[in-house]
Order: C-alpha cells, then sequence, then structure tokens
C-alpha cells in the first residue's frame, strides 16, 4: 500500500522543524551521500547526535542509508517526502485571492493593483 | 492535515461576459491582472509563458488546454516550488456564466494532491496483480463449470 501523503507531510514538517535535522539535510543536498562522520566533522555535532538525528530523518523518509565500501555507511538524502509537503506548500501559496482582486480592478478599469 | 486537492473561488462580477473572457483570453487581458509580460498563443494546444515581477520574476507556461468561447478557459501549469523538470501540473479552470447582473466566474485550481510516480506505480501494479489473480480465478471458475 502507498504511504499516507498527510502521514508523510506531517512527517516531512516534524522533521524540518529542528534546525540540526535542517542543517543535515542541506549539507547532504550540498555535499552528496555522507557518512555519519563526515556529517559530525562538517557541522560541529558530536557522532551520537547525528546518529540520532539521522535516525528521527530515516524514520521520515527523508535519508536512506547504504553500506559504501567497507565499513563505511553512506546517508543520502531523499527528495520524495518533499515532493509531498510540497504539494501541501503549494496548495497554500496558490495566491488565486491576490489574482482574483487584481482582475476585478482590471474589470473595474481602476489601474491601480 | 490533509493535502487540499482542489482550491476553488466563486466571483459575480458586474461586467458583461465578453469583457470578462477578453480579459482571460486575450495577452492584453492577462497581463493586465495577472502575468507581468506573456507570450505565445491562447488557443489549446500551444503554450504561453509568463513572467511575474510582484514574485521575484518568476516564469512559468501555462499550456492551454480549453479555450470554449465565453464559456471555459483551461491551463496547467507546474505546481508552485517544485524543482525544475518535476512533472505534476496542476489544470486551472476559469468557467463563465451570465446573471442579471454581469458574469459569475468560478476559478477551479486542481491537482495539488499528486503523489509521485514511485507511489503510484506500485498502487496501480498492485491493482494490475489483483485483476490478473481475480480473472484467473474466474476463467478456472468458468472452466470447470
Amino acid at each position: 500500500m502507498p504511504p499516507d501523503p498527510e502521514q508523510v507531510s506531517a512527517g516531512v514538517f516534524a522533521a524540518l522543524a529542528d534546525p540540526t535535522r535542517r542543517a543535515i539535510l542541506a549539507s547532504l543536498a550540498e555535499h552528496g551521500p555522507s557518512t555519519a562522520t563526515d556529517l559530525s566533522g562538517r557541522l560541529a555535532i558530536t557522532r551520537q547526535g547525528v546518529a540520532k538525528h539521522l535516525g528521527l530523518l530515516a524514520d521520515a523518509g527523508l535519508v536512506t542509508s547504504d553500506a559504501g565500501s567497507g565499513r563505511r555507511v553512506l546517508y543520502r538524502h531523499r527528495s520524495e517526502p518533499i515532493k509531498v509537503a510540497q504539494s501541501f506548500l503549494a496548495a497554500l501559496a496558490a495566491d488565486w485571492d491576490g489574482s482574483l482582486g487584481r482582475l476585478a480592478a482590471f474589470l473595474d478599469g481602476d489601474p491601480g493593483r | 492535515m490533509p493535502i487540499p486537492n482542489t482550491i476553488t473561488r466563486t466571483l459575480d462580477l458586474a461586467h458583461p461576459q465578453a469583457k470578462v473572457w477578453a480579459a482571460l483570453t486575450t495577452i492584453e487581458g492577462i497581463t493586465g491582472w495577472f502575468g507581468s509580460q506573456a507570450e505565445g498563443r491562447l488557443a489549446p494546444g500551444h503554450d504561453v509563458r509568463m513572467r511575474w515581477e510582484q514574485y521575484d520574476n518568476a516564469e512559468g507556461t501555462l499550456e492551454i488546454k480549453v479555450v470554449d468561447p465565453m464559456a471555459v478557459f483551461a491551463y496547467t501549469w507546474s505546481i508552485n516550488g517544485a524543482p525544475q523538470g518535476d512533472p505534476r501540473r496542476t489544470y486551472v479552470e476559469f468557467a463563465l456564466e451570465p446573471t442579471a447582473a454581469g458574469t459569475r466566474l468560478t476559478v477551479t485550481e486542481s491537482g495539488f494532491a499528486q503523489l509521485p510516480d514511485e507511489w503510484l506505480t506500485p498502487s496501480y501494479q498492485g491493482n494490475v496483480e489483483g485483476w490478473r489473480a481475480e480473472l484467473g480465478e474466474l476463467v478456472a471458475y468458468l472452466d470447470a463449470a
């Protein structure tokens, strides 16, 4: 069964509410797949702290991990849940009230906005 | 927190249908209230490129779907905020009806709650597999009769 979009969006917003988790995601987006040690060094957070946040991000489907060469576990950013949350935000950002207000003003011959 | 799939607004305008129709379906009209610049043909199957100065010069392409004179104008455009190349688009329809005072305009934008293909595919595949099994059972039942 496909995941419930509502639950996915809620998971994304909860995950992004924390500044450390935002920094981890931004770092993965910028630098590509990284180990917990890479992230810990880049963000000046303890490795345990990074591991805890990576676990929460994985629960929200925002990161996946796979074993790289040897014992290195690579974490990568996963964008699908973000796209679902984006649908939610797009509906909120659709400014039809603003546009239709301008349409009514345009039809009335009012040059103002 | 359900993802709203559809946005609907109804406007009662004290203007004749022809004037409202022109505001929606001519370049001069849509640049008067909607985008700051537009180019292209407002005809089904054509694209109109628009730019919005008030939104940081955002650009978008309307794929015109329906131009049913004086009645329905519809297009699709990409999901607001989605990265370049995201295939999802919403469908926007403007429907006009005459009223005693002028024109009733109903705007509907739908398709916000689209799922990425990665999720649609397993769900579709699930149904395909389900039907294959069900129809196999039906055939077996009929053969046995």
